[in-house]
C-alpha cells in the first residue's frame, strides 16, 4: 500500500476529552487530555484498571463516539465515522449468528462494495490466512471460542486495515487458546503477512501487553489520563521467564501502582466516591494471601497477581477497595498488610463482620450516611432511589447503580443496614429476626 | 467437489440440471402461480354496492373459496410485514416518535376488528367504484387489523434488543443502512417475527367470518370465501355445510403449517441468537426437498443478483441506528424541542379525547355512558373468570407434560395448531347445546371468548417447564421435597415468567373475541350475554358511529388499564424474581 499523506504519524490524538452529562448541571469526565501519537509499524497497548475509560478511548479512534473534545486524526484527517482503514476486533467476536463464516468475513467487503466474486477470493484468502480454511460455510454457533474469535480477525483483517484495533480481543478465551492465537497473529505482523501497518490494542492482561506491544501506555483513571509511558524494546519472540521481561512487568505494575497513591485523597469524594468493584470473600483472598508466613506481610503486586491467578482489572478493585478500608497498603510495587488487616483475616467470622463494619463506616463516607439516614427514620427504612437520587449529582446513572449495589454488598456482610431487593429499600431490620415465614 | 459450492455464479442458469426434487416441486410451483392469477382476478370483478354475490353450500365451491380466503390472509399477512418493518423501525429511531406510535399500537391492539372495518369499509368501496376491489380491500384491511400489532410489537422489541456490540460492528465496516436493516436488523428479529406471525395468522382465521361476510351499517357484503361459507352456512342452520367448512379449514391450515410455517421455523433456527446448539431441533420435508432442488437454487442466485443491485442502488440511504444505541452525550440544539415535546404531546392527547367526548355526547347521554362501561365491567369479568378457570386447568397440565421431554417436543406443535384453529367453528355447536338444554346464555356463552386464546397459556408454560434446569430437579429430589412444596416451592415460580407472558395474551385475545362470542347466532336464533362486545357488535350492524366510537374507546380503555395495573406489574414482578440468571 502506498502511503498518501506525508504526516510522519499513521494517527494521532490531540487533547482527546470525553465526558457524559450525569444531570443537567454535572458533568462526568471519562477521558481527559489523551495526546497519543501512532507510527507506522509498532504495536501499541493500552492498559489499565477497569473504568479508565480506554474502551471509550477505542470507540473514539474508530469513529463510534465522538470525542468531546479534542480532535482524532488518521492520515492527517479528522476522524469523525468509522474510517475503512480502521478495522475493530472485538471482545465479544461480534459476529452475526445467522451468517456462516465466510458470510461473516465478506461482510466488511460487501459494505465497500466489492463485486461479489473478488470479495469472496479475498475473504478466502484471510480465512486461509488465519487458520480457518474448511470452516467457511460452518456457523459461528458450531465453533470454539477461539476459532470463533479467529474469524472476528479475518472479518477485520480482509478489508487490509492499515490501523487494527483490539479491544480486548484475547480475554474472553481461556489461556492456551490466546496463546495461539496471539502467536499466530504476531507471526502474521513480524512476516509482514497483512498489510495492517500498525496495531493498537486494549487490555488488563499485563503479560499479554508485554508479550506483543513496542509501546505500553499506562492510563489512570477517574478521569482517565496518560499516566505513564513504558517503551518495550525486546525482541520477539519474548521470554516471558526472562530476566528483562519480569522487570518490565515490574515497571508497569510500578507505573500503575503510582495511581493507586492517589486514594487518601479520594476518601474526601464524599457521596461521589466511585467505590471499586471488590468483592468481599475476593479481598480475603488478598488478605489471606498477604497473611501466610512465607510471605510475611508484604507481597510483591505480580507475585500476589500470579497467585491469585487475578488480572489488573481484578486485582486493582480489590487493592483499592482494601486501602481504602485500611486493611492494605500499597506503596511501590508491593502490598503490605497494616494491623487492622492482620486483625481482620485473623479474626473468626462474627468477629470479622465487626471489624468490617467498623471501618465500613468510618471509612466510607456512603454507608456511614446510609446508616445515618436509617437511624433518623422512625421506621428505619429507606428506599433505594433515595440514595440513587443523591449519588446522581456525581455520578452517571449506571455508575450510581453500580456504586450502589457494590455498598449493598458490604453492608450487607458487616451488617450495619439490610436490603431488600423486592421493596427496593435499605432497612435496619435483621433479616434473620424477621417474622418466621409463613409455615 | 473439492471446496464448498463456492465457485461464483456468473451466469444464472450456468450448471443447473434439474433433478429428482425439482420434478415434486414444479408442479407445485406451477399451481400455485396458476392459483394467484385465478384468484387474484376473482378480486377484481365488476360490482356494485347493494349487488348480491352468489355463494353456494355446495362443499364442491370450497377449494375455490378457500384458496379465495388464503390469498386474503397472505394479502393481509404482506401488508402486516411492510407494516411492521416501517412502523417498528421509525418507533426504533426515533425517541420521541416513540413516545407516540407506541401507545398507539397499544390502543390499536386492543380496539376489535369491528370497530376498524365500519370505520373503513365505505371508504374502501368509495376508493374503487363500480369493483370488487373496494370490499376485497375492506376485507383484507381488516384482516390485517388482526394479524399487524403483535409483529410490530415483536419487531420493534427486536430492535431495541439487538446486542450494542454487533451494532458497533456493522458501524465500523461501514453497513449502509439498507444493509444493517437486512443483514443485521430484520435476521435478528426473524425468529420473534415468524412465532407472532403464526399466532397472528390463527387469530386472522378467527375473524375471517366477520372480515368476509361484511355487514355494517347496512351494506351486507359476503365475498366469496370460507367465512361468507360460514356466516350462510350458519344462516341456513347447515350443520353439514358447517362440517365441511371445518374440514376444508382444517387442510388449509394444515397445508399452512407444513409448506409455509414448517418450514420458516426450521429454516429461522439459524437466526436463534444463541451461541450454543440446540438439540431435538424441528425438521420440515418441505424445506429439505426446497434446498435439495435445483430451482431453489435459481432462486437463491435471483435473490443474490436482487441483494447485489439494491445495496448498490441503496448504498447512501442515510444511516440511523436505534435509539438506545446511540451514545448520550450533551446535545444542546435539540434541547428545546426535548422540552416542548411532552407538554406537546398532553395537549395534543387531551385535545383528542375532547373531540371524541364531543362527537360521542353529541348523541349519547351520561346515562347510556355510565351504561357502557358497566357492560365493559361485565366483559371484564368474564374474561378474568375465563383465564383464572383456564389457568387452573392448564398450568398442571402444561407442567407436567414440559417435565415430559419427549412428550412436550410432540405437544408443542399440536398446541400451536390448536391455537390457530378457529374456534368460532364450534360457536354453531355451543348455540344448539344451550338452546337445547336452556342454558342461561350470560354464562354459557362466556367460555366461547376463550376457546381460541387459552392455548397460549397452557403453550408458555410447556416450554418453561421443560426449560427447568435438571440440576433444580435434581436437587429437589435429593432434599426429599413433598409434591406440595415442590411445586409451592419449585415449578410454579419456575413457570411465573411464561405464565404471564401466556396470560397477557390470552387475556387480549379474549377481549377482542368478546366481539363475537357475545353475540351468537344459529339461524334465526341469536343469543346475546350482555357486554360491551356484543354492544359494539350491535352498533356496528345498525352503523352507529357515535356508539362504536364510544364502545370501542371504552373496550380500548378497559384493555390498556388492565394491561398496565395488572398484567405489566406482575411480568415486572415475575422478571425481577423468578428469572434464572
Amino acid at each position: 500500500m502506498v502511503d498518501k499523506t506525508d504526516s510522519e504519524f499513521l494517527l494521532e490524538l490531540h487533547n482527546v476529552g470525553k465526558t457524559f452529562a450525569a444531570t443537567e448541571a454535572n458533568a462526568i469526565t471519562v477521558l481527559q487530555h489523551i495526546s497519543l501519537q501512532i507510527r507506522p509499524g509498532e504495536i501499541v497497548a493500552l492498559v489499565g484498571r477497569s473504568g479508565c475509560g480506554k474502551s471509550t478511548l477505542m470507540r473514539i479512534v474508530c469513529g463510534l463516539t465522538k470525542a468531546s473534545s479534542g480532535q482524532v486524526l488518521y492520515r492527517g484527517h479528522k476522524v469523525t465515522k468509522p474510517e475503512s482503514g480502521i478495522s475493530l476486533v472485538f471482545q465479544t467476536f461480534a459476529l452475526f449468528p445467522w451468517l456462516n463464516v465466510l458470510q461473516n468475513v465478506e461482510l466488511g467487503l460487501e459494505a465497500q462494495g466489492v463485486p461479489r466474486e473478488e470479495r469472496r477470493k479475498r475473504a478466502l484468502v484471510a480465512i486461509d490466512m488465519i487458520g480457518l480454511d474448511g470452516f467457511e460455510s460452518a456457523y459461528p454457533k458450531e465453533l470454539s471460542g477461539g476459532m470463533r474469535q479467529r474469524v472476528g480477525f479475518a472479518r477485520a483483517l480482509v478489508v487490509n486495515p492499515d490501523l487494527l484495533l483490539m479491544d480486548e480481543a484475547f480475554s474472553a478465551l481461556d489461556v492456551p487458546t490466546s496463546e495461539t492465537l496471539r502467536n499466530d497473529l504476531l507471526d502474521l505482523w513480524l512476516e509482514r503477512r497483512i498489510p495492517t501497518r500498525a496495531i493498537v490494542m486494549v487490555s488488563h492482561n499485563i503479560e499479554e501487553a508485554l508479550l506483543m506491544a513496542d509501546r505500553i501506555i499506562v492510563l489512570d483513571s477517574n478521569p482517565g489520563r496518560i499516566k505513564a509511558e513504558v517503551p518495550v524494546t525486546m525482541k520477539h519472540p519474548r521470554d516471558r521467564e526472562s530476566h528483562a521481561f519480569r522487570q518490565a512487568i515490574d515497571q508497569v505494575y510500578g507505573a500503575m501502582t503510582a495511581v493507586l497513591g492517589a486514594s487518601p485523597m479520594m476518601r474526601a469524594l464524599g457521596l461521589g466516591h466511585r467505590l471499586p468493584d471488590a468483592g468481599i470473600q475476593q479481598m480475603l483472598g488478598v488478605l489471606d494471601a498477604l497473611n501466610q508466613p512465607a510471605a510475611g506481610g508484604s507481597v510483591d503486586l505480580s507475585e500476589l497477581a500470579d497467585e491469585l491467578h487475578l488480572e489488573v482489572d481484578d486485582l486493582f478493585p480489590l487493592l483499592e477497595a482494601l486501602e481504602l478500608l485500611d486493611f492494605a497498603h500499597t506503596v511501590d510495587r508491593r502490598v503490605e498488610l497494616t494491623n487492622h488487616g492482620k486483625g481482620f483475616v485473623e479474626a473468626d467470622i462474627q468477629r470479622r463482620k465487626m471489624v468490617f463494619g467498623e471501618h465500613l463506616l468510618h471509612r466510607v463516607p456512603l454507608a456511614a450516611h446510609i446508616r445515618r439516614v436509617l437511624d433518623e427514620r422512625a421506621n428505619a427504612r429507606a428506599p433505594r432511589s433515595r440514595f440513587l437520587r443523591e449519588m446522581e449529582d456525581f455520578l452517571t446513572e449506571d455508575e450510581a447503580e453500580r456504586v450502589l449495589d457494590v455498598i449493598i454488598d458490604w453492608g450487607r456482610y458487616a451488617e450495619i443496614f439490610a436490603f431488600d431487593t423486592h421493596a427496593d429499600r435499605f432497612s435496619l431490620e435483621n433479616p434473620g429476626e424477621e417474622k418466621v415465614e409463613e409455615a | 467437489m473439492t471446496r464448498l459450492p463456492l465457485a461464483a455464479p456468473t451466469r444464472l442458469l450456468a450448471g443447473l440440471v434439474p433433478n429428482r426434487w425439482d420434478i415434486v416441486l414444479m408442479p407445485l410451483v406451477v399451481s400455485l402461480l396458476f392459483m394467484l392469477a385465478w384468484g387474484s382476478a376473482g378480486m377484481a370483478q365488476p360490482f356494485q354496492p347493494g349487488e348480491a354475490l352468489p355463494i353456494s353450500l355446495d362443499p364442491s365451491n370450497l377449494p375455490g373459496y378457500a384458496l379465495r380466503t388464503t390469498l386474503r390472509m397472505a394479502a393481509a399477512m404482506l401488508a402486516s410485514l411492510v407494516f411492521t418493518f416501517a412502523y417498528a423501525s421509525w418507533a426504533a429511531r426515533s425517541e420521541r416518535a416513540a413516545q407516540v406510535l407506541i401507545p398507539l399500537l397499544d390502543v390499536l391492539q386492543s380496539v376489535p376488528i369491528l370497530g376498524f372495518l365500519s370505520i373503513t369499509v365505505v371508504g374502501f368501496i368509495k376508493l374503487f367504484p363500480g369493483s370488487l376491489l373496494g370490499p376485497e380491500c375492506a376485507a383484507i384491511f381488516a384482516i390485517f387489523t388482526s394479524q399487524a400489532w403483535n409483529m410490530t410489537f415483536s419487531f420493534y422489541s427486536s430492535l431495541r434488543m439487538i446486542p450494542k456490540d454487533l451494532y458497533q460492528a456493522a458501524e465500523v465496516f461501514q453497513l449502509s443502512a439498507w444493509q444493517r436493516f437486512w443483514k443485521l436488523e430484520v435476521p435478528y428479529a426473524v425468529p420473534g417475527l415468524i412465532w407472532n406471525a403464526m399466532m397472528s395468522v390463527a387469530g386472522g382465521w378467527f375473524f375471517v367470518v366477520a372480515a368476509e361476510a361484511i355487514s355494517v351499517e347496512g351494506y351486507s357484503i359476503q365475498l366469496p370465501g370460507i367465512g361468507s361459507y360460514i356466516a350462510l352456512a350458519i344462516q341456513q342452520r347447515d350443520l353439514t355445510a358447517i362440517g365441511w367448512a371445518i374440514f376444508a379449514m382444517l387442510l388449509v391450515i394444515l397445508a399452512t403449517d407444513q409448506l409455509v410455517f414448517r418450514p420458516l421455523t426450521v429454516w429461522a433456527e439459524r437466526f436463534k441468537f444463541e451461541f450454543t446448539e440446540a438439540q431435538g431441533e424441528p425438521r420440515s420435508w418441505f424445506l429439505a426437498v426446497l434446498r435439495r432442488a435445483q430451482l431453489a437454487m435459481l432462486l437463491t442466485r435471483l435473490s443474490a443478483r436482487a441483494w447485489d443491485v439494491s445495496s448498490r442502488l441503496l448504498r447512501h440511504l442515510p444511516a440511523r441506528p436505534a435509539v438506545r444505541l446511540r451514545w448520550r452525550f450533551a446535545r444542546r440544539g435539540v434541547r428545546l424541542m426535548d422540552r416542548l415535546w411532552t407538554p406537546l404531546l398532553i395537549v395534543a392527547a387531551g385535545a383528542s379525547i375532547v373531540a371524541l367526548a364531543r362527537f360521542v355526547q353529541a348523541e349519547v347521554s351520561y346515562a347510556e355512558i355510565g351504561h357502557v362501561f358497566l357492560l365493559g365491567l361485565w366483559t371484564g369479568l368474564r374474561v378474568m373468570l375465563l383465564i383464572a378457570l383456564a389457568s387452573v386447568i392448564w398450568v398442571p397440565i402444561g407442567i407436567w407434560i414440559g417435565l415430559r421431554p419427549k412428550l412436550a417436543q410432540r405437544a408443542q406443535p399440536v398446541v400451536i395448531f390448536l391455537a390457530s384453529f378457529p374456534a368460532n367453528l364450534l360457536f354453531p355447536l355451543a348455540v344448539t347445546a344451550i338452546i337445547q338444554y336452556h342454558l342461561n346464555p350470560e354464562i354459557w356463552l362466556s367460555p366461547l371468548m376463550i376457546l381460541g386464546t387459552q392455548w397460549y397459556i397452557l403453550f408458555n408454560v410447556i416450554g418453561a417447564a421443560a426449560a427447568l434446569p435438571s440440576d433444580l430437579r435434581e436437587v429437589a429430589a435429593n432434599l426429599g421435597l413433598s409434591r406440595w412444596l415442590l411445586w409451592r416451592r419449585l415449578l410454579l415460580p419456575a413457570i411465573f415468567p411464561a405464565y404471564v407472558t401466556g396470560g397477557l395474551t390470552a387475556s387480549g385475545g379474549a377481549w377482542n373475541a368478546s366481539v363475537v362470542a357475545e353475540v351468537v347466532s344459529w339461524g334465526s336464533t341469536t343469543l346475546t350475554a350482555t357486554g360491551i362486545g356484543s354492544y359494539i357488535a350491535a352498533q356496528t350492524v345498525a352503523g352507529d358511529h357515535p356508539r362504536i366510537a364510544l364502545g370501542v374507546a371504552v373496550m380500548s380503555l378497559y384493555v390498556i388499564v388492565l394491561n398496565r395495573s395488572l398484567w405489566e406489574r406482575l411480568y415486572i414482578f415475575a422478571r425481577q424474581r423468578f428469572v434464572f440468571t
